[in-house]
């Protein structure tokens, strides 16, 4: 079924499992014998396009400001119709971002807020509006747990998504239990309408053992990136575009999204993805919520940050100090960098350490200490913008309410 | 500033329009003592005490006198780990409440040295008609009901907050402690409950409140630890704690800047320096600001918000 976006036939976990060595789909990342992630085989395998440093300076002159250091990195790696978006920019006409999150648990980890620090980015570097889902029904019905706790998840997770720094006259946050209904849900009808029982099994991996909420949940995920699921927003603009920054796993949802958008009249959402954020004790999948030593949390006090990292943080350093002058640091697996890599600004800095390490001069404890600072800088800093957000702030954030300066 | 006197409290109370009958007796200096001349006369004994934590924040805990308060449990309840409250020493009851031993009593908080204490009160008393508190004198009980003592509260710029003080919920990883936002911060309690900002109306508003009252603090607070009290409209609203901030983490910056470049043999252009300040100060600086336009932000949704459904109520059509 290779559709308009080049994805091969085989989704991503559905069909054909023994000939897919990896499994990537919104409720499970892995790779069979315990391997590293292939991007640029994902990359192929999906059908999106690899973002290159010519869009990242692309994105740097129209927005007059550096990029971000996830988009200098390559955290940000892929994505669909990022150029047509630039070029609509250029050209004068505005977007609308779309991300979410599924409110599974109280605990946030670093690679959580990643996609939400990305997001924030966007929101300030273009001057546009985000609209943010909390998924309370999908947990509900993936993690059995029950209503009422998920709806306070949804809240308390919305409060750390505020701390992340986002414009309340651009943002609006919303949760599916309360949300959903009105134009939405007619959207949400027109999508379902158009994705088969057959397809949404291939795409999604479903079996007839899943009960029918799962299986009928998908459009749910979709229908945000159609302007019109917001008329208190964006009554009168169905033209408008979304982009859609998301972690990779999810580009499912928006691969049937952009399959059926042209069929009922709407635009296509765009995406930006992100590789996976590695876990404490090395490369092998997403970080896990339930096993508190795989993450950094944003509740982790400074002495926690710094034991975490000290006796559990994933090491590329040689097993002696002499062996480690003589061949230096592998790179390749070791977390402190990557985590540097993803969170320390300064590109020299990251460089003059990457040398340094590589080539044995700078020792795994000095890594880690730069790592721990710089984490803990973080996680105070969202500490601090976590406990001046207030239930009140929560309902604002999340009342329909027009934003009339949502593109200024 | 000398702390009030058991007549300007009664005073206060009076110009409050607080109905309150008081009761003269010898000096009492325990719950057992007091309740042989009050006991019988109708109203909730309370047992009022005085705590402190491990960073040297204040507590006074106001309960029935009949309610178990296990301060093993309260502590965990407020985030302080486990053992974190302890008795406070009788200098503080001087410097801080300024009332003498054995009368502890939420009245205390009148004085100016008490800013900073947080008061927990007991639920239980809302089930009393009227209860019995210390009036800055163990010389005399008066008995108030809950709501006038609310009124008293609020007139001195706190928000009364009663907690069921038996319970023992778990507190974990996953359940943060339920009392966390009691715990003080650094700053003073302002006065002004929220439905009292004065705001400018404009049509396409989103302006910072008009300037209200900053109050200085006693500490520069270049290193912020907060905990989770800043509940507060009115403290996440202030510009000039804002400015404070912002200022002092500047100047603190540049300090340190300064030092580091001296040290080091290679100067650097004050450009440089400055550069370097404003990368590491930036992304706080943003957060601090965009916490505060969001704040400000909510103030005026809730003012609009009110401002519509009393209209309804009085019959009036949506403002344009």
């Amino acid at each position: 079924m290779a559709s308009e976006d080049g994805q091969k036939a085989g989704g991503a976990g559905g069909e054909n499992e023994g000939a897919e060595e990896m499994v990537v789909n919104p409720w499970e990342v892995a790779v069979k014998g315990g391997g590293k992630i292939d991007y640029d085989k994902l990359i192929e395998k999906f059908g999106c396009q690899r973002l290159d440093s010519s869009l990242v300076r692309r994105v740097e002159r129209l927005t007059s400001r550096p990029a971000h250091v996830f988009l200098r990195r390559g955290v940000f790696f892929a994505h669909r119709d990022l150029e047509e978006i630039l070029d609509l920019y250029e050209r004068g006409e505005k977007f609308y971002l779309y991300t979410g999150r599924g409110p599974s648990s109280e605990a946030l980890h670093l690679g959580h807020l990643v996609p939400f620090m990305f997001t924030k980015y966007l929101q300030d570097a273009f001057k546009v509006p985000l609209v943010i889902q909390l998924t309370d029904d999908e947990k509900c019905m993936w993690k059995n747990l029950s209503v009422e706790e998920c709806k306070r998840l949804a809240r308390e997770n919305a409060k750390d998504i505020i701390a992340c720094g986002f414009d309340i006259t651009k943002t609006f946050i919303f949760s599916d239990f309360d949300y959903v209904g009105g134009a939405f849900y007619e959207n949400m009808v027109r999508v379902s309408k158009c994705v088969t029982f057959n397809k949404v099994v291939g795409i999604f991996g479903f079996t007839p053992e899943d009960h029918i909420g799962k299986i009928s949940f998908p459009p749910v995920q979709a229908v945000p990136s159609f302007p019109s699921s917001f008329p208190h927003l964006f009554s009168g603009n169905d033209n408008l575009r979304c982009l859609i920054p998301c972690a990779i796993d999810q580009d499912p949802y928006f691969r049937m999204t952009r399959d059926v958008a042209p069929r009922i009249g709407y635009q296509k959402p765009a995406l930006i993805e992100s590789s996976f954020f590695p876990a404490l004790q090395g490369e092998t999948g997403k970080m896990s919520a339930s096993d508190p030593n795989s993450a950094i949390y944003v509740t982790d006090s400074a002495k926690d940050i710094k034991n975490k990292v000290n006796r559990y943080a994933f090491s590329g350093g040689r097993d002696s100090i002499e062996l480690h002058r003589k061949y230096g640091a592998n790179l390749e697996v070791d977390i402190p960098i990557k985590y540097l890599g993803f969170f320390l600004e300064d590109d020299d800095e990251l460089e003059h350490i990457k040398t340094e390490y590589g080539a044995g001069r700078m020792l795994t404890g000095e890594v880690k200490k730069r790592l721990i600072e710089v984490l803990s800088e973080m996680v105070e800093r969202h500490c601090k913008a976590r406990a001046a957000v207030t239930d009140e702030m929560v309902d604002a954030f999340m009342a329909v309410r027009p934003l009339p300066n949502m593109f200024s | 500033m000398s702390g009030y006197s058991k007549e300007q409290l009664l005073a206060r109370l009076q110009e409050l329009n607080i109905n309150f009958a008081s009761y003269d007796h010898p000096a009492v200096l325990t719950v057992e003592a007091q309740a042989k001349y009050v006991g019988h006369l109708g109203g909730a004994l309370s047992k009022n005490l005085f705590l402190k934590d491990k960073k040297h924040r204040f507590y006074v805990i106001s309960a029935l006198s009949g309610t178990n308060v296990d301060l093993k449990v309260l502590s965990q309840r407020l985030g302080l780990g486990k053992g974190g409250l302890r008795m406070a020493p009788e200098e503080a009851l001087q410097e801080i409440l300024q009332v003498s031993l054995g009368c502890v009593t939420p009245f205390a908080l009148i004085n100016e040295s008490a800013r900073s204490v947080s008061l927990l009160l007991d639920q239980g008393f809302k089930a009393h008609e009227s209860c019995f508190f210390h009036p800055l004198s163990n010389e005399m009980t008066i008995s108030v009901n809950t709501r006038d003592l609310d009124k008293f509260l609020i007139s001195i710029g706190r928000n009364p907050a009663y907690v069921d003080l038996e319970a023992t919920p778990l507190v974990g990883k996953d359940q943060p402690p339920d009392l966390a936002s009691l715990v003080p911060s650094e700053t003073p309690s302002l006065v002004g409950a929220p439905e009292k900002v004065v705001q400018n109306q404009a049509p396409d508003g989103n302006h910072a409140p008009a300037e209200k009252k900053g109050i200085n603090k006693s500490k520069a607070a270049a290193k912020e630890k907060t905990t989770g009290s800043a509940k507060k409209f009115v403290a996440a609203t202030d510009v000039g704690k804002l400015i404070d901030e912002i200022i002092n983490k500047t100047c603190a910056s540049v300090l340190i800047e300064v030092n580091k470049d001296s040290e080091d043999q290679s100067k650097v252009s004050l450009g440089h320096l400055l550069e370097k300040v404003s990368q590491k100060i930036g992304p706080d600086l943003e957060s601090i600001a965009m916490s505060f336009k969001n704040a400000a932000y909510i103030e005026g949704f809730h003012a609009g918000l009110h401002s519509v459904i009393d209209r309804g109520i009085q019959g009036l059509s949506s403002p344009r």
